[in-house]
């Protein structure tokens, strides 16, 4: 099986249509563990063919989302239905799975290890153990086909399990923070098979702390933080939620043209910052220029995921985001 | 709801790659070996031990009596050789006494040079038997018999008996059916104690690997405890039929005959069948409920912290199962056939003592549900337990009991 890479697939905005098809709808999700709520009230919905990210700092409940979603945990409240299927378990053979937690057994060999995730979800050992060589094959580790994991290195066991995740063409693929651990190669060549997938009409859901994924990858994304979804929607309009911001240059310093700016305008070196007025920016430019300013350069900067999620979650969860997990870089690499 | 051919399918998919990871395993051929230690230990100690008992413990009589009363009663014991219940003690004559000599039986006794069990002096007609009271106690009827014969001064006339050899008594084949049983329940119970202890440290395998939350997101977790349970169950088997062929193949080579045990009331054929099914049944039983517990468990030193409570528990139900054996048509009888644990050493049991079939059938019907209940519950427990908490989570259900301390989930 080839999984194409081909280019940005050209993703419809799944919210903003009302009778789009879901792969994932999940509505008021609660889990609590020993008295601590987890997950507090999770609504998602997931269009057929997406790709959908969950984007919260470490221990907002992402892991724990994706659990109850996959059906290995159940929810204490809530609704959950997943292809079409009220218990995630009964339509397991369509889901692709890949935990934070990689791993596999350390004495098989490569291709055994795809065909056993192969048959875990239906797939005939034999069929699987061809699939197993092929897939190996065709993303240039056939040479390591017979090779026991114990005897790989630590990426490559992870790229044997990525294939071992997808080798049963599942129409549902979840990855738990995927591109944690992986050097910027392996992480473009994650980004590349995701959107291949995406292309081919699979709904890819993935979670993670890194906004650059989600920003480069996602049509939509569920912002959590604190077991609480307070966004889930369209990028875009995530984004749209902050007034874009106007950075301007000048030739004069001073002058009549500076009362045209709002209050907040904020002078950093040779640039004014400003957001965009409510009045939209043809008054502001006639003001500029009927005030003689001189206008150098003009830009107007949508908001970016990043202030975006600051806006949404918070500084608290947005300084979270950053910090990352222990040990990481943040992984913001292409 | 998961069909069970899903379940099933599923179950059979971990349980090969299990029996396979076992079997093709170096540390199987120390699985296969393993309880040839014990039996080389225990024949040792057996040897070493008759060795010592023969030398140390040899019973005998001194005897102290005229030179005339001691020629009688070495005859009269020669006489009675072979015609009493147990065997006649070795005679040591230590003195022929003259007329009026006395003899200091004790002085005998503790001397280093006699070194025998008791003495026997004064007369035919008023012998005196000196020694511990248990010997005093055991000797005391041999004794009278071998004097009484002695004194009358001739050889008894014995008749001639003619032998008429009856199968079996009732009282006998009950009897050794009762044997049988027992020997019957010994045996499965050393081999579930060998084996269902494995499954104890199955799942830290998966929990080391990390491969646990692959699995539990795409199989049901009761059909991956039920295939873990089968690949033991496989491996179990592989182990007995090596252990039996070679018990076979000794017992062949030393020209010895099986051990004689009476005929099972369901006759040898069922009785073994049944003996397989119950062992199975046992084995299930037994391996769900560790495979449970040893499932909180998240490392080898917590398995090894639970082996010890897992090996009581077994010798339990084995010992009230023995108990119910002699307590016949009361209610612990029932309870053992009942009580899920103990249900399969009881019934087998019962299938060498009473020819019913039907409550076989019942009893594995009842087992199979328990299994199925303990696995389900089994599963339920780990998903809920250990399946809770997100990756940063490492510690196990138990280390968390003792930490007391609530891990937030990611």
């Amino acid at each position: 099986m080839k999984i194409e890479l081909g280019e940005w697939p050209v993703s419809g905005n799944g919210a903003e249509a009302a009778n789009v098809e879901l792969a994932i709808e999940a509505r008021g999700l609660v889990k609590r563990f020993d008295g601590f709520t987890a997950v507090d009230g999770v609504d998602i919905a997931v269009p057929k063919g997406a790709i959908y990210g969950i984007l919260g700092p470490n221990g907002a409940g992402k892991t724990t989302t994706l659990r109850m979603l996959l059906g290995i945990i159940d929810p204490d409240a809530g609704y959950r239905r997943v292809l079409g299927c009220e218990r995630p378990t009964e339509v397991a053979r369509r889901i692709g799975y890949l935990p934070e937690e990689r791993g596999l057994y350390p004495a098989m060999k490569a291709y055994e290890a795809i065909a056993f995730l192969a048959a875990l979800r239906g797939v005939p050992l034999k069929e699987g153990r061809r699939l197993g060589r092929e897939m190996l094959e065709e993303h240039g580790l056939g040479y390591a086909a017979d090779r026991q994991i114990r005897q790989m290195s630590k990426g490559m066991a992870q790229q044997v399990q990525l294939l071992g995740t997808l080798v049963h063409q599942p129409d549902l693929v979840v990855f738990d923070e995927p591109f944690s651990g992986l050097d910027a190669l392996n992480q473009g060549k994650l980004e590349r098979m995701i959107r291949a997938l995406a292309a081919r009409g699979t709904t890819v859901i993935f979670s993670t702390h890194v906004i650059a994924h989600a920003e480069r990858l996602c049509d939509q994304v569920a912002i959590i933080a604190g077991g609480k979804v307070p966004f889930a929607g369209p990028v875009d309009v995530a984004r749209d939620r902050l007034r874009p911001q106007v950075r301007l240059e000048t030739r004069v310093t001073d002058g009549p043209w500076r009362a045209a700016l709002p209050a907040d305008a904020r002078h950093e070196g040779a640039f004014w910052y400003f957001t965009l007025p409510e009045t939209g920016i043809e008054p502001l430019l006639r003001a500029l220029i009927e005030g003689n300013a001189g206008i150098l350069s003009l830009s107007i900067e949508r908001a970016g995921l990043h202030d975006a999620f600051v806006a949404i979650a918070g500084e608290a969860a947005a300084k979270a985001l950053e910090e990352g997990p222990l040990g990481e870089n943040g992984g913001d690499t292409p | 709801m998961t069909n069970w051919s899903e379940k099933l399918r599923a179950a059979l998919v971990i349980a090969r790659r299990d029996f396979v990871a076992v079997i093709w395993s170096k540390t199987f051929i120390f699985f296969l070996i393993g309880p040839l230690f014990p039996v080389l230990v225990g024949g040792m100690a057996g040897n070493i031990g008759d060795k010592v008992q023969q030398s140390a413990d040899r019973p005998s009589i001194g005897l102290a009596m005229g030179s005339d009363e001691v020629d009688r009663l070495l005859r009269a014991r020669d006489d009675l050789d072979g015609r009493l219940a147990g065997p006649i003690p070795a005679i040591a004559v230590l003195k022929r006494l003259e007329a009026g000599e006395a003899f200091n039986a004790r002085a005998a006794l503790a001397s280093s040079e006699q070194q025998v069990t008791a003495v026997l002096s004064g007369t035919l007609d008023a012998p005196v038997l000196s020694g511990p009271p248990e010997r005093l106690r055991q000797w005391s009827g041999l004794v009278s018999n071998l004097a009484a014969t002695a004194r009358s001064g001739k050889a008894l006339a014995y008749p001639e008996i003619t032998m008429d050899e009856v199968a079996g008594t009732v009282a006998k084949v009950r009897s050794g059916q009762a044997a049988t049983a027992q020997g019957g329940q010994v045996i499965l119970f050393l081999l579930t104690m060998l084996l269902a202890g494995m499954v104890l440290s199955n799942l830290v395998e998966e929990k080391g690997n990390k491969i646990i939350e692959v699995l539990a997101a795409a199989i049901p977790m009761d059909a991956m405890f039920m295939g873990k349970l089968f690949a033991m169950l496989g491996v179990s088997l592989v182990g007995i039929a090596v252990w039996g062929a070679a018990g076979a193949a000794l017992v062949m080579l030393g020209g010895q005959g099986m051990p004689a045990l009476a005929t099972p009331a369901v006759g040898w054929p069922l009785f073994l069948m049944l003996g397989f099914l119950y062992f199975a049944m046992a084995y299930l039983l037994l391996g769900s409920l560790f495979l449970t517990v040893g499932g909180m468990a998240s490392t080898v030193r917590e398995v090894q912290t639970l082996s010890m409570p897992v090996s009581m528990f077994q010798l339990m139900v084995f010992f009230f199962s023995s108990y119910a054996l002699t307590a016949a048509g009361t209610w612990v009888e029932w309870v053992s056939w009942i009580f899920p644990v103990s249900s399969p050493y009881a019934m087998l049991a019962r299938a060498a003592q009473y020819p019913e079939l039907w409550p076989h059938v019942l009893a594995l019907a009842w087992q199979v549900l328990w299994v199925v209940l303990i696995v389900r519950a089994g599963a339920q427990l780990f998903r809920r337990s250990v399946m809770k908490s997100g990756p940063s989570q490492g510690k196990g259900v138990f280390a968390r009991c003792l930490r007391r301390g609530v891990a937030k989930p990611n």
